[in-house]
């Protein structure tokens, strides 16, 4: 599992509040404070906006974390104030152990230059420049020279399978390839933790769907950090190590998308999670039986979801041996298989 | 149409029919007391002698610093002129068309070619190129200001509060009214003219720049800081970039703003230029030199024009980045070569050198008396035009039909049976629009016979000003009437009001008919692709043309006077009302429409039932930019007889005289911003109600 990777970023308690004078509620910085329902009350009472409440998070290294939620739920405002794009009113940003809201500007500068890329939902890219100039962009501030900053470009394009668009410009592109240029781009500093914005709102449903395989593909070989930001739960399910829901600008529930499908906190994320077909979501990992015998019985990864694994039953009605990481955890069943659904149907129909 | 809900509202008519009886009640005493119209002398404030005495002292102590100034000014200025007067002609011709063909291609060139060849075939060469002398000399300077200056109010809200009315004011004071104390600051000579258009150019840089910049998507922003941007580094490669399309339309303004007002700094008669060559012969009657030398300026403009825009649109410029290496300067090899080999040349032939007085093709004369032969014999033609549109429209609405009809003009005698037939027609039209279409219109009917009754300029100020600032507060609140008040005010004290109801009524004229005509071209351009085709060019080139031009056709055929003033107004001023009502009725919502051809309207149905209602908001636009344009020509008409606060302008810059200047001027400006506010306010409104955002 991914979260047993040791934690690369972590947010403790992260406040982001607009207004008047935001900093009033706050009696140090840390973001801790006593009773949250009551400062939450404080804040909306004296016209404030808390855009982000008491968020805390750990991303562990090279894991998808999703955050989802309804429009104003105060996604990107988190995803910004770890980038401190926007600076979070109280609260900590651990990153490797270092808290990001105390170093100074340079530092800053020094750290968005190396460690961080970021993906914006439209794209951002500078409309005078070319496909090629776009990608290293983020190399020429660094002070790069041309010709090496153009042959790692290059290299990126690859990536993204651009080749051959190097010298168009982003209006003569596509919102698919236009997007792929915002991921080159982001990707060309070999960043250590990766933001996505809602990277593919912007695109048609068989183009977003493209970009998320492509997305996968990348993953695989990069192994980055992520942090995505989607309020497209079909999107959270297929990329999504963990999933974060936000409401409000409060974290509600943090989980793997089968937490969430098979034991939601409340109502909110129970809606999210309504229309998602169980058997996608349920991984042979989580109805699994330990003990019993399992020999002789062919082999099924942890991970591998209940429409995959449904089909063999034909064969093996007695069951198959679940497998993480080389080693037989336990065994997996029809019985087993039935239950989880029907548990499923039987909260779904109240 | 029924009597709507909200006109059954009588809430706001208590106070218009007390401002009415009010009117009423002057209108009656006028004759008693001659103060209700014009204030006697001892009640004003001498505000022009206050201007004038901080001026002088202004003058007295900082004087050294301008003329310094003028000095180091002055050299750019030199150099460039005796440099472009040193160079062949061929060789500039050779540079001009290279630029033309780097901003737009082979048509702008062969157009350059052919402008420019038009100036040394008439003999204009001399003179046109000391007027772009002046031009490149405040162009950048103007750039460099606007530049500075946008760049302190996009970074500071205060700056930028600041900034903004200033901006406002410079573009509503008429341009006369501060050549006033920036001749008295920096003295005679051409510098005058760098620093006045420097200064008159640079509010639309400013404004542009702000737009670009503001524009620039937080998406872009945002990915040059997390690419790790210093500040510096976001703003010359992240948001200037980004914005360059706004601040290249900005220099294209400035660039045009320069130019109209180098040819207008041209009164104080500084140099030898070709805004001074068409004065002078206009002053002169000399109505074919001055064609000539108008014609030379209109293509300047045009070139002017056409280059910076052709530069603005930035895709042929980026292709060319492309090149490799040296090759993206070909053209500028070519033209350095031109220049080069015919400045050589020049010197073994004189002719290329400068273009013999022998071979200049100079049509004066003949137009000139083809232009007699036409006013002898066409003369009964124009008359009836101008008597017509004289007698029937403007003096009405000058001195009221009270007066304007008289056996000479209207071929009849007003007598008092007329009168009280107008009263009554008037009562009983104005009791019927009350009940069918509720009191709003009845009270604008009111307000409309009685202006057209008693005339404009007799009005009693005291009716005048509790009518318009009424009309303020209804559109904009407290603050609008108190503007309309204080303004109104500050012309009545000051002493400029008969003046300012002359150009008030003038404008009023030009306006309507201006609504009236470019109203109509403009549905019609909006119903017909060919038609608006047509108009367009011929739109574009009326604005991109110097007021001055404007005048010399109509100078042609009606002489000095108001109704030439008349008509280049209109000429000059109808332009955006065209544009905003076509441009308003084109871009009705697709599914408004649709919707109601599906109900089965007919093309006029959905023109006048569903279009017009949906695009008048836009049309008032239109309106509003209509009545600053018709203010800034009125001012510049002055040049040709009409009376009013342009007239003053003009009268003070002859005399030197900065308070007068100054307080007729800012008069012109205050017109401007309170009809601005009622008119942009009531669109607003409009806008709301309709749904339609900004
Ligand atoms: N500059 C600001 N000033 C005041 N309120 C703000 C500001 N920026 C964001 N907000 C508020 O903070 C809340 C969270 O906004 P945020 O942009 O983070 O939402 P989001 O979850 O990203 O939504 P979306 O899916 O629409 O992008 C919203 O209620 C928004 O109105
Ligand atoms: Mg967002």
């Amino acid at each position: 599992m991914k979260t047993d990777n040791p934690v690369k970023l972590s947010c403790r308690n992260v406040w982001k509040v607009y207004g008047e004078n935001p900093d009033q509620f706050f009696q140090n910085g840390s973001g801790q404070v006593d009773d949250l329902e009551k400062v939450g009350q404080q804040i909306a009472d004296s016209g404030h906006i808390g855009a982000a409440c008491n968020v805390s998070f750990d991303v562990h290294e090279g894991e998808i974390f999703i955050i989802m939620g309804l429009s104003g739920s105060g996604k990107s405002t988190m995803v910004r104030c770890i980038s401190r794009l926007v600076e979070p009113t109280a609260g900590e940003v651990l990153m490797d152990g270092e808290d990001l809201l105390k170093i100074s500007d340079k530092e800053l500068i020094e750290f968005r230059r190396h460690k961080m890329g970021m993906v914006f939902q439209n794209f951002g890219l500078l409309p005078h420049l070319t496909v090629l100039e776009n990608i290293a962009f983020p190399l020429k501030i660094q002070g790069i020279s041309e010709e090496k900053r153009l042959a790692r470009a290059r290299e990126v394009i690859d990536l993204v399978d651009l080749t051959g668009r190097e010298d168009s410009f982003p209006r003569q592109l596509s919102g698919g390839q236009q997007q792929r240029v915002g991921i080159a781009r982001s990707l060309a500093v070999e960043p250590e933790i990766w933001f996505l914005d809602e990277p593919f709102s912007a695109l048609d449903p068989l183009i977003r769907r493209q970009m998320q395989d492509e997305f996968m593909r990348l993953q695989k070989m990069l192994h980055k950090t992520i942090v995505f930001i989607t309020h497209d739960f079909l999107e959270a399910l297929r990329l999504a190590d963990r999933i974060a829901i936000m409401k409000d600008g409060k974290v509600v529930q943090i989980g793997t998308p089968a937490e969430l499908v098979l034991s939601p906190a409340d109502d909110y994320v129970m809606e999210f999670t309504q229309d998602v077909p169980r058997v996608r979501v349920i991984t042979a990992g989580e109805i699994v039986i330990n003990g019993g015998s399992t020999d002789g019985l062919p082999r099924v990864n942890a991970s591998s979801n209940l429409e995959q694994i449904m089909p063999m039953f034909a064969n093996h009605p007695e069951g198959m041996a679940v497998e993480r990481d080389g080693e037989i955890i336990g065994l997996v069943t029809p019985q087993a298989v039935v239950n989880a659904l029907a548990s499923e149907s039987n909260s779904n129909g109240a | 149409m029924g009597p709507k809900l909200h006109d059954r509202d009588f809430r706001g008519l208590a106070p218009w029919v007390l401002v009415l009886l009010i009117t009423a009640l002057s209108l009656f005493l006028r004759a008693d007391y001659v103060w209700l119209v014009n204030l006697p002398s001892n009640w004003l404030i001498p505000v022009a002698d206050w201007i004038n005495l901080g001026m002088d002292w202004f003058v007295a102590t900082f004087k050294w610093l301008f003329r310094a100034f003028n000095w180091v000014l002055n050299w750019p200025l030199v150099w460039t002129q005796s440099f472009l007067q040193w160079l062949p002609w061929p060789a500039t011709v050779a540079a001009f068309c290279t630029v033309a063909y780097v901003a737009s291609g082979w048509r702008l060139s062969l157009f350059t070619a052919l402008s420019l060849g038009y100036m040394v075939v008439t003999g204009h060469w001399a003179p046109s190129m000391n007027t772009l002398a002046v031009v490149f000399i405040s162009i950048p300077l103007a750039i460099a200001i606007g530049f500075v200056l946008a760049i302190s109010a996009y970074r500071s809200k205060r700056v930028n509060s600041i900034v903004q009315p200033i901006l406002d004011l410079m573009q509503t004071v008429p341009t006369f009214a501060y050549l006033i104390p920036i001749l008295l600051l920096f003295g005679f000579g051409p510098v005058v003219g760098v620093v006045a258009s420097a200064i008159y150019a640079c509010p639309p840089m400013v404004r542009n720049m702000i737009l670009g910049l503001q524009k620039v998507p937080s998406d872009v922003i945002e990915s040059g800081l997390i690419s790790g941007a210093t500040s510096h580094q976001l703003f010359w490669w992240v948001q200037v970039p980004s914005a360059l399309k706004n601040i290249m339309i900005g220099i294209n303004q400035t660039t045009m703003a320069a130019l109209s007002m180098v040819i207008i700094a041209a009164i104080i008669g500084s140099s030898a230029d070709i805004g001074w060559e068409v004065l002078s012969t206009m002053r002169k009657a000399q109505f074919g030199q001055s064609l000539l030398a108008g014609i030379v300026i209109a293509l300047i403009a045009m070139v002017l024009d056409r280059i910076s825009w052709g530069f603005s649109d930035r895709t042929r410029a980026i292709e060319r980045n492309h090149l490799p290496g040296l090759q993206r300067y070909r053209p500028w090899f070519v033209a350095l070569g031109l220049m080069v080999i015919f400045t050589l040349l020049a010197m073994a032939v004189p002719f290329l050198r400068i273009y013999p007085e022998a071979w200049v093709v100079f049509p004066a004369d003949p137009i000139n008396q083809g232009l007699t032969y036409i006013t002898a014999n066409y003369a009964h033609v124009t008359d009836a035009f101008k008597n017509t549109t004289y007698f029937y429209f403007l003096l009405p609405l000058r001195i009221g039909l009270g007066k304007a009809i008289s056996p000479f003009s209207w071929g009849f005698v007003l007598t008092s049976s007329m009168i009280w037939g107008y009263a009554l027609v008037g009562a009983a039209l104005s009791a019927w629009l009350f009940v069918k279409h509720g009191w709003k219109i009845s009270i604008a009917a009111i307000i409309l016979l009685i202006f057209l009754y008693f005339g404009i300029t007799a009005m009693p100020w005291i009716g005048f000003i509790l009518i318009t600032s009424l009309l303020a507060w209804q559109i904009g609140g407290w603050k609008t009437a108190s503007l309309s008040v204080l303004g109104w005010s500050f012309m009545l004290f000051s002493g400029v009001w008969p003046q300012a109801m002359l150009s008030v009524y003038m404008c009023l004229a030009a306006v309507i008919v201006c609504l009236l005509f470019g109203g109509a071209l403009g549905i019609w351009a909006s119903q017909n692709r060919v038609v608006s085709n047509f108009l367009r060019p011929i739109n574009d080139t009326l604005q991109t043309m110097p007021l001055f031009v404007i005048l010399i056709p109509f100078l042609m055929f009606f002489q000095i006077g108001e109704f030439t003033a008349f008509l280049a107004i209109i000429a000059y001023a109808i332009v955006p009302t065209i544009r905003y009502t076509e441009h308003g009725l084109r871009h009705v919502p697709e599914e408004i429409v649709e919707a109601a051809q599906s109900m089965g309207c007919t093309n006029r149905q959905i023109l006048w039932e569903v279009k017009m209602p949906l695009a008048v908001p836009e049309i008032m636009l239109g309106l509003n930019q209509t009545v600053m344009f018709a203010l800034a020509m009125l001012v510049i008409s002055a040049l040709v007889g009409t009376k009013g606060l342009g007239q003053s302008v003009y009268i003070a810059l002859g005399k030197a005289d900065p308070g007068l200047g100054l307080v007729a001027g800012f008069g012109m400006a205050l017109i401007a911003i309170i009809a601005d506010r009622i008119i942009q306010g009531w669109s607003l409104k409009r806008k709301e109600k309709l749904g339609i955002s900004g």
